[in-house]
């Protein structure tokens, strides 16, 4: 060390040695996290969504591909699961390959005509192509209940390696929706440090740049495209099991914009954001739908405050407070 | 199939027209906003929805249709001015997507505070009676409240192109979007000019919202498939491009009339697929300059 070095704060390396082991901090902390929620419900939805911010944020926050039709792949995941549980009598295992296959599937083909256009127009048509999507479910009444959502994904009890846990027992049912999430985020964090994360930065930053050093910017977009719909169809199965039903909202453009909102809260391109945003937009709207039932209103407010005065959200602005630098 | 006679057709074609008109004036407000400012309003579908609900109110308040359509315009864009000028200003040089996250937003204000002044559930709304009924337009009789919509639009775009083409701001405007900085050396303020284009681009939503009001009726979340719509259009067309927003709106509204008739369960659907194969065969819309997206 030389005498250049700034001293560091006791924060600042604690944070640092955080930041090095992120996957085993992230379950820890979601291992211990309903015994700090008022009720494990909540944990459950703040856990699911967690997942789903954080698909959407590999491509908000990593590529800097700003959708608004996430909602897409949320919905289709749910339904997909959902539909092979209820109609196709298929185990609860499959059904959530299923979803997150199916899901995967519609990432590819609005991923593909959305990377036809670039920069702006992109939130535009993401937005666009998942209400035709939502229309599309809306329509197939006989498949997905249309207007009154898919009803009946009830799950007793489910067999793993030989037991029989009880899926309505809140803490079990959290625990074990948090195996597959613990699976995506170590998948996840691979993924990031893997040498495509890289790139996918390298095109956040500077396009023309990525291009220059020979790599396919739009082949690039559309596999972040696809693996952030994979990631938000596996929420999307798990929540679908969680609830068990699938409301038509899931497919709604609000539920694309909840996801906008839960990144931008939490921290754009930081690995614990989504799930601090996910915490922190749940917990408002749980405290104050109680008080008044205009608690969009307020959300919106703050959501404005964060655009204009914290754009890195909560959690990346502790990072730049005391983060490992 | 074969069992459509031709006057069913043709008045189908009007009727799309007439859908398209309200998707013109939406598009056109979007595209000259984006045009000048690289600014996607995510609250213009709020702002149609804030523009129908005070139509509504002071048809209500006058019993004069007329007084909507002129005061309703005047007001929105005035909520425009005030929201480029102290929320979308302070955003202009941080990236392309804040302005839009704030506008997104303002959207869910927006319509909070309309359920909040309003109520919950919408409110019907019919036509004026002076433009209650219907004409006979040489294939049949057609509602007058819908031409006169058609006409409204022409009315308003015909306004448009003037300013833009033919007033010495209109120049100032199309050098602005050309090239804002050499403007600036000229010793034009810019700001001062994306102030008045956001206010003219919200005041045509509210206007739009009015006009459309009659139609459907008014309600809280009206706003957010008709930005959807809206989003269609302009991508169709071609961003930034008054033209292309003409034409494509009165081709969707075309599209979803058609699909009405012929596959009912396809019309929502429609306008999207027409989205798609423009996508595939020309990117960058119908009317809309190669690189302007940069």
């Amino acid at each position: 060390m030389t005498v250049l070095d700034p001293p560091q704060s006791t924060a600042r390396r604690w944070l640092g040695h955080v930041a090095r082991h992120r996957v085993a901090a992230t379950l820890g902390f979601l291992v211990l996290f309903p015994l700090i929620v008022p009720y494990e419900a909540l944990a459950a939805n703040i856990l699911v969504l967690g997942l789903y911010a954080l698909g959407f944020n590999l491509l908000f926050g990593y590529t800097g591909l700003l959708s608004f039709g996430h909602a897409a792949f949320l919905g289709s995941g749910a339904y997909g699961c959902g539909i092979a549980l209820v109609h196709f009598g298929v185990g609860w295992f499959g059904a959530i390959l299923i979803g997150t296959a199916l899901a995967t599937l519609v990432a590819a083909v609005i991923g593909f005509l959305a990377i036809r256009t670039r920069g702006i127009y992109f939130a535009m048509v993401t937005l666009a192509l998942s209400m035709c999507v939502y229309y599309a479910f809306y329509q197939m009444e006989p498949l997905t209940g249309g207007e009154n959502g898919l009803r009946g994904v009830n799950l007793q009890t489910i067999g793993v390696f030989g037991f029989q846990l009880s899926f309505l027992n809140p803490t079990v049912k959290y625990y074990v929706l948090l195996a597959f999430v613990g699976v995506a985020i170590w998948l996840f964090s691979r993924l990031l440090a893997s040498p495509f994360g890289a790139v996918l930065e390298a095109v956040r930053e500077n396009e023309n740049r990525a291009r220059a050093c020979g790599y396919d910017v739009a082949a690039t977009k559309l596999v972040a495209f696809v693996i952030s719909g994979a990631f938000c169809g596996l929420a999307g199965a798990l929540n679908a099991l969680h609830l068990s039903i699938v409301p038509i909202e899931t497919l709604h453009y609000t539920t694309s914009g909840q996801v906008v909102m839960m990144a931008l809260l939490g921290g754009m391109g930081t690995f614990f954001g989504p799930f601090v945003g996910a915490a922190t937009f749940l917990l408002l709207q749980d405290v104050l739908s109680v008080l008044t039932q205009h608690w969009q209103l307020y959300v919106g407010i703050v959501f404005i405050l964060f655009v204009l005065f914290f754009p890195r959200g909560i959690w990346g602005s502790l990072l730049d407070r005391f983060g490992p630098r | 199939m074969m069992a459509f006679p031709p006057e069913l057709l043709a008045m189908q074609l009007v009727t799309g027209l007439a859908l398209g008109a309200v998707y013109v004036l939406l598009a056109i407000g979007l595209s000259l906003i984006f045009g000048m400012l690289t600014v996607v309003n995510f609250a213009h579908g709020a702002f149609f929805m804030v523009g129908a609900y005070m139509g509504v109110f002071l048809y209500g308040l006058t019993g004069n249709f007329l007084v909507s359509l002129v005061v309703v315009p005047l007001a929105v864009g005035g909520i425009g001015l005030v929201v480029e000028r102290f929320l979308v200003r302070p955003l202009y040089g941080r990236g392309i997507d804040y302005p839009l996250l704030l506008t997104f937003g303002l959207s869910y204000v927006f319509i909070e505070v309309v359920r909040i002044l309003f109520g919950l559930n919408g409110l019907p709304f019919s036509p004026p009676e002076m433009l209650q009924g219907a004409v006979d337009i040489g294939i049949g009789y057609f509602p007058l409240y819908r031409l006169f919509l058609i006409a409204a639009t022409a009315v308003v775009v015909l306004a448009l192109w003037l300013f833009i083409e033919r007033t010495a701001f209109g120049l100032v405007i199309r050098a602005g979007a050309r090239d804002p900085e050499i403007v600036r050396v000229l010793g034009i303020d810019v700001s001062k000019i994306w102030l008045v284009v956001f206010g003219i681009g919200t005041g045509i939503a509210g206007l739009s919202g009015v006009l459309a009001a009659p139609l459907q009726g008014v309600a809280p979340e009206m706003g957010v498939p008709i930005l959807a719509e809206a989003f269609v259009v302009t991508v169709v067309g071609g961003m930034g491009s008054l033209v292309g927003a003409v034409i494509a709106g009165l081709l969707v509204g075309v599209v979803v009339a058609m699909t009405s008739l012929f596959a009912p369960e396809m019309a929502k659907v429609s306008i999207f697929a027409l989205m798609a194969l423009v996508l595939l065969v020309r990117p960058r819309g119908l009317m809309g300059r190669a690189g302007l997206m940069g």
